[in-house]
């Protein structure tokens, strides 16, 4: 680690300590229905929605009308954007006339961008048109991410509301996330990375000659806008196959610097307007401060290990010590532009919150450098998290900190003035139970599954004929995607052929239940949470605002991630860690 | 006043000042050896799959040690070399759940004992019914509610009953295990009386009002067993979250098995784990400690209850006595003393201190209330004016009446009265006299410091003013001290004037009070606090009192209350001594801290288990996973017996935990959760390291593994 590496990381975190504020406190006014600066300008178009799709902007709706809004929507668009992948090829905005998109993808694919996973089975410039790119996907970017806040203010609202059967309006929160939240800043966001170089036009793809005289095809698109919102909206799915590591996508270190604070905004704001609307700021920050101390744990062992680089190749006379002409360690799959520090700053960002976005290839990180996105994700992500996922899923862990230590106060356990009891109790064990099920289920399944020989869903053989590594990687390789469908982060480690009927189907279902699995038990809850009299805070109130609680919300989100996944990583990255400082060697 | 008889009191005296609770007067130690053996046996009466159902935990381990028995056969069978430790394994989870069943059995054979010597009470007893004027005798099992019996002296009172006439001293020793007798009179509020209680002098005739199989001493029976023991809330709670973890644990076991597979495969050396091993693991991972001693632990809080005396009616309510955020406190009894001590006299005009005290002892000679005798004390001591034998004068005592609110006495032509300001004020006008305009001054100044003035006249001649005052019980401020570092609002609940009220609160510290408090105020008070989502706390003893004590949610009825009183609380102090609602209380906080610090224990302790079992299990497919090892442990077979064997005993080691409650200090909640995350976290995730090291070595020692 040098020191110059340090000091981005210090700058990085400043930077949105400084954003939470006033993001987050904007969030709060949007979705209180206050007025806002941006109200002169947007109020128009908010209203003109309303009346379009016949919405009553004060109509308040229970737990189950708003999960069946989350649920009547999230189907239409996927269904929306399945029917318009497999007939892209008759639309127009098509210049390399790509065909239409085979059904098992089709699915995948929809899902995917329907669920905010963003996981791309295949490469995009050679597979979807730019008609399919805005219409069926980034539509979606924007879609996927206004469900996600909209449901996580309402599970706000479950804490901040009581003895009221009602959570607010699914389509008022998510039309107010689209027109007040998401669109300024996309636009903001978009004009700023043109300005680095992210391309943005409609043109054909450039025919270009190597240096070597070989021919090359250079794809072309509306990137800026794409990029903007791949990231604010953590959603994650590039128009490039090499992703956010591609300098149409992520040009300079600046725009670098701009995207990692674009994925994290949102989230970090998100814990600010948690503490707005509970009236009580400081609850919000310690929901921040243990997101921050879970991320920085996780900084520092990817660009420590990152850093340290491979002992292999240290005993074969490589130079990996950082120099002043070098970074050293290992910059396999990396990009000289970002380095090792900013890409292992991306790997931790893009995988704590579930975007998914790369600018660098996590299947080429160290084992260590490999286990900590998986972790990552496997912790719920919650660490910042996906834009309204994050917190709804760091409050599911708050609330069972608080259940089970919180009887050691003596009292029955209380987060925010609400008594946790059974139905909260349940609903959250269920939450827990789906990302461990689908996670560990499909993976366990993948790695011991076998298809006969004129099986049509994979190629025949053992599945990990689909891999292209061996040995502890492989495992992780699936690990690694099932964990990346469930958490809906859309990373991969690659490495693996998953654009196969079987894989597009499994990862499929395993975006759908990690996001709406996982979201309808919180709403349950939430809908009871409201209902509930608030307790007054006395001092025998067990107290969750200050750096005992952060330290314990730490440790349940550790302890529970860990007992959960710690046995299926041991056989993945943790003994490949070991097997590699042995100095083994895999084909 | 008319407690003639002071209430008993076997708890300890009221001037200590802790609220953490003492051991209670039924207390017994800890491993009973008739209990312990009763226990023993009924671990193994609780295997019985159908009752192990009920704790999922256990039931899991229960399968498990079951599935490691038919393998071990198998092995033994075969011959196979690995015999040994297959037994071994097999033999620690059945202990694990034997000694799970032991905590269970252990908890409720400490009930079942008390419920014996109860029994013992519920000897047949014939009772005299009257009926229509003629007295039958008839067995007290014949008798309905509704029923008239006459009670003399010796005889057993044959059912539960109101007194309508007659008055008695009972021993209610079967009861309350108090010897000293106690009065049960007709009307007011010690009317009460308990079937299997004696009348030991004078008789009474009692209306029975409860039929047979339906009484006090049935339902403590019943209570003290266990026998309609439910799942409080929050230990419902507290199963799913259990439960859940189970669920998670099996899941992670049983992918453990193709994930293993694969690296079989993928390494090409070693194997997949054994079942035996997978079950060790699952067993170790889920929370058994918890599991193994939830129901021991809420056992054990109610029957902590009871050794303090106080039956309460379900675990639910000794568990909201712990989430209880207002006190109501009466005044009289709970913070002060039954009655009032005369402190000064106070004379008025060109009066003499003397000559007051001379008049009010006068007044006062046949007072028998106690603020009476203790004004002839007072004089007495301060002005050695001695009690007079006034038998010889022509004495005539006026007693005291709600409606004049005076007493005195007329002797040789003086008409000597004391009592409230405005009676007496009336009667020196009436007698021709002006009282001296320094008295209002007197008096409010008694009033507002929270004394109770009382104005002594002769005929039309004020003489001067009595200054009686609260004696408040030794230790009641820092209780209420500690009582407010732990987050609980106390109110005094007092029929006394606001001034006098206010003045008393300020003196002990309570939070609050309500003054000229009617039943209906009390209850409204009640109400208001609950509908802030505050959960109420309060004693009682009246009939008036029973509406307010079925609405708060922890409802302390005193023994010696109505009936009335006594069904409508859900809980019944046998001492009824009020003051002890605060240490109901803090057991109720302690059920819940026990069971909280448990799972947390519980859960801590899984860490150490991986890097026990973890390695040993893959050591074989990757060698290199002896890096994993860092407690040095010595082969696979040790590790994973020695993590299982930890995992056992663990639950032994806890069984006095989970039945004395984890240890209790009164302090906010932000002190009690960093102590006990430091004690039950931290020490969860350390502790079994070092243990299981040394098991490791000791089956070494023992060539066992």
């Amino acid at each position: 680690m040098t020191g110059n590496g340090l000091l981005q990381i210090g700058l990085y975190v400043a930077v949105l300590v400084l954003l939470t504020k006033p993001i987050g406190a904007y969030m709060a006014k949007v979705f209180a229905g206050e007025r806002t600066w941006m109200h002169r300008v947007l109020r128009p178009l908010e209203a003109a929605v309303y009346k379009l799709c016949g919405i009553d902007e004060n109509a308040e709706q229970r737990w189950t009308q708003y999960a069946g809004g989350v649920l009547a929507f999230s189907a239409v668009s996927i269904v929306f954007s399945y029917v318009l992948l497999r007939v892209q090829q008759w639309f127009p905005l098509n210049p390399q006339g790509l065909a239409n998109v085979g059904p098992d993808l089709s699915f995948n694919t929809a899902v995917s961008f329907g669920t905010n996973t963003n996981w791309q089975s295949y490469v995009p410039e050679t597979t979807m048109s730019y008609f399919s790119e805005m219409a069926a996907l980034v539509t979606h970017n924007f879609f996927s991410a206004a469900v996600g806040i909209a449901v996580a203010i309402a599970v706000i609202r479950g804490f901040a509301r009581h003895s009221v059967k009602t959570l607010g309006n699914f389509w008022v929160d998510s039309t107010r996330t689209i027109v007040y939240v998401l669109l300024p800043l996309s636009v903001a966001g978009a004009l700023l990375l043109c300005s680095q170089g992210v391309i943005q036009n409609f043109n054909s793809y450039t025919k270009a000659a190597t240096v070597e005289g070989a021919a090359q095809t250079i794809p072309q698109g509306p990137f800026a806008s794409q990029e903007a919102i791949k990231e604010l909206g953590t959603n994650g799915g590039g128009s490039l196959n090499a992703n956010s590591a591609h300098p149409y996508e992520n040009p300079t270190p600046f725009s670098n610097f701009v995207e990692m604070l674009m994925i994290f905004l949102i989230p970090a704001g998100l814990t600010y307007t948690f503490g707005k609307m509970v009236r009580d700021t400081r609850q919000g920050w310690a929901l921040f401060a243990a997101m921050t101390i879970l991320f920085l744990i996780g900084v520092f062992i990817v660009y420590s290990s990152e850093q340290a680089g491979n002992p292999i190749l240290a005993k074969l006379g490589i130079e990996s010590a950082a120099t002043a002409t070098q970074p050293g360690g290992n910059m396999e799959g990396k990009e000289v532009r970002f380095g090792i520090v900013n890409s292992s700053l991306f790997t931790v960002i893009t995988t704590d919150a579930s975007c998914g976005a790369v600018n660098n290839m996590h299947d080429s990180l160290t084992p260590l450098g490999g286990l900590v996105p998986m972790v990552n994700i496997e912790l719920g992500e919650v660490i910042f998290g996906g834009v309204g996922s994050g917190l709804y899923g760091m409050l599911l862990f708050a609330v069972l900190a608080v259940f089970i230590a919180g009887l050691m106060v003596g009292r029955t356990p209380e987060y925010l003035g609400k008594k946790i009891e059974r139905k909260e109790v349940k609903m959250m064990m269920l939450a827990v139970l789906v990302l461990a099920f689908t996670i560990l289920g499909f993976a366990a399944y993948g790695s011991v599954a076998q298809f006969h020989k004129d099986s049509w869903v994979n190629p025949p053989g053992p599945v990990i004929a689909n891999l292209n590594n061996n040995g502890p990687h492989g495992l992780s390789e699936i690990l690694y995607a099932y964990t990346s469908a469930v958490g809906n982060n859309g990373s991969a480690f690659a490495g693996i052929d998953a654009n196969t009927p079987f894989f597009n189907t499994t990862i499929g279902l395993a975006m759908l239940s990690g996001r709406f699995l996982m979201l309808i038990p919180l709403l349950a809850a939430a809908g009871s949470l409201a209902q509930k009299k608030l307790v007054p805070v006395s001092a025998g109130t067990f107290p969750t605002h200050g750096p005992l609680f952060v330290a314990l919300l730490v440790g349940v989100v550790l302890i529970v991630g860990a007992l959960t996944f710690f046995p299926a990583l041991s056989l993945g990255p943790i003994v490949e860690h070991f097997l590699m400082y042995q100095g083994k060697l895999w084909s | 006043m008319m407690a003639t008889v002071a209430p008993p009191s076997s708890s300890p005296p009221d001037d200590v000042t802790s609220i953490v609770p003492r051991r209670g007067s039924r207390a017994r130690p800890l491993f009973d050896p008739p209990i312990v053996k009763r226990a023993i046996g009924d671990s193994f009466v609780k295997l019985n799959p159908r009752a192990m159902m009920k704790n999922p935990v256990m039931f899991v381990v229960e399968a498990g040690a079951l599935m490691t028995t038919i393998l071990a056969a198998r092995d033994l069978a075969a011959g196979a070399g690995v015999a040994g430790f297959t037994f071994q394994i097999t033999l620690w989870l059945w202990f694990t759940v034997l000694f799970a069943n032991f905590a269970e059995a252990m908890a409720e054979g400490r009930g079942k004992a008390q419920a014996d010597t109860l029994r013992k009470t519920k000897t047949e007893t014939n009772a005299r019914r009257l009926r229509n004027g003629t007295e039958e005798a008839v067995p007290a099992t014949a008798l309905r509610s509704g029923d008239l019996v006459l009670v003399k002296a010796g005889e057993t009172i044959p059912g539960d009953g109101d007194v309508v006439e007659g008055i008695a001293s009972v021993d209610e020793s079967a009861i309350t295990g108090e010897s000293a007798p106690v009065i049960r009179e007709s009307g007011g509020d010690r009317s009460a009386v308990t079937g299997g209680t004696k009348v030991l002098s004078d008789w009474i005739k009692v209306q029975i009002t409860s039929n047979p199989g339906e009484t006090f001493l049935d339902r403590m029976i019943a209570l003290v067993e266990g026998a309609e023991r439910q799942k409080t809330p929050n230990e419902i709670a507290l199963n799913i979250v259990i439960a859940g973890l189970t669920l998670v644990f099996l899941l992670a076991v049983v992918t453990l098995q193709p994930f293993a597979l694969y690296s079989v495969a993928a390494s090409g050396s070693g194997a997949a784990p054994s079942v035996v091993v997978l079950v060790s693991l699952l067993v170790c991972l889920i929370p058994t400690t918890i599991g193994g001693l939830l129901s021991a632990i809420g056992i054990a809080g109610m029957d902590r209850v009871m050794q303090h005396n106080v039956l309460a009616m379900s675990g639910k309510a000794v568990e909201a006595a712990g989430d209880v955020n207002t006190l109501l406190l009466d005044k009289t009894g709970t913070i002060t003393l039954g009655n009032r001590q005369a402190v000064e006299f106070i004379p008025l005009g060109g009066v003499s201190e003397a000559e007051l005290a001379d008049a009010a002892q006068l007044s006062s000679l046949a007072d028998e209330t106690p603020e009476g005798r203790s004004i002839v004390v007072l004089a007495k001591q301060k002005y050695n004016i001695r009690g007079r034998e006034v038998a010889e004068h022509e004495a005539r005592f006026i007693p005291f009446t709600a409606q004049t609110r005076m007493s005195g006495v007329d002797l040789d032509g003086r008409r000597v009265r004391k009592g409230a300001t405005d009676s007496v004020v009336e009667f020196v006008h009436e007698h021709g006299g002006a009282v001296p305009a320094e008295l209002m001054d007197v008096t409010d100044r008694i009033s507002r410091s929270g004394g109770t003035p009382l104005v002594v006249a002769d005929r039309g001649r004020a003489l001067g003013v009595i200054h009686l005052k609260d004696v408040v019980k030794g230790g009641m401020r820092e209780r209420f001290q500690q009582l407010r570092a732990m987050g609980i609002r106390t109110v005094m609940i007092t029929g006394d004037n606001p001034l006098t009220a206010a003045a008393i609160a300020a003196e002990v510290g309570t939070d609050d009070f309500l003054a000229q408090a009617t039943p209906k105020d009390k209850m409204d008070l009640i109400k208001k606090e609950q509908a802030g989502g505050r959960l109420v706390a309060m004693t009682g003893d009246g009939t008036n009192d029973a509406p307010a004590l079925a609405q708060a949610d922890v409802g302390l009825a005193m023994n010696t209350g109505t009936m009335a009183a006594k069904e409508a609380g859900n809980m019944v102090d046998l001492d009824s001594n009020p003051t002890k609602l605060i240490e109901v209380v803090a057991i109720g906080k302690q059920l819940l801290m026990t069971r909280g610090a448990l799972t947390t224990f519980s859960i801590a302790n899984d860490i150490a288990k991986y890097f026990a079992i973890l390695p040993a299990m893959f050591m074989g497919v990757y060698p290199v996973m002896e890096k994993l090892n860092i407690m040095g442990l010595r082969n696979k077979e040790s590790a994973v017996l020695a993590a299982v064997i930890f995992n056992a005993l663990i639950i032994v080691a806890l069984i006095p935990l989970a039945l004395r409650g984890v240890k209790y200090r009164p302090m906010s909640a932000a002190n009690l959760l960093r102590r006990n995350l430091l004690v039950y976290g931290v020490g969860g995730v350390i502790a079994p390291f070092p243990g299981i090291w040394l098991i490791d070595r000791l089956l070494g020692l023992l060539h066992l593994a």
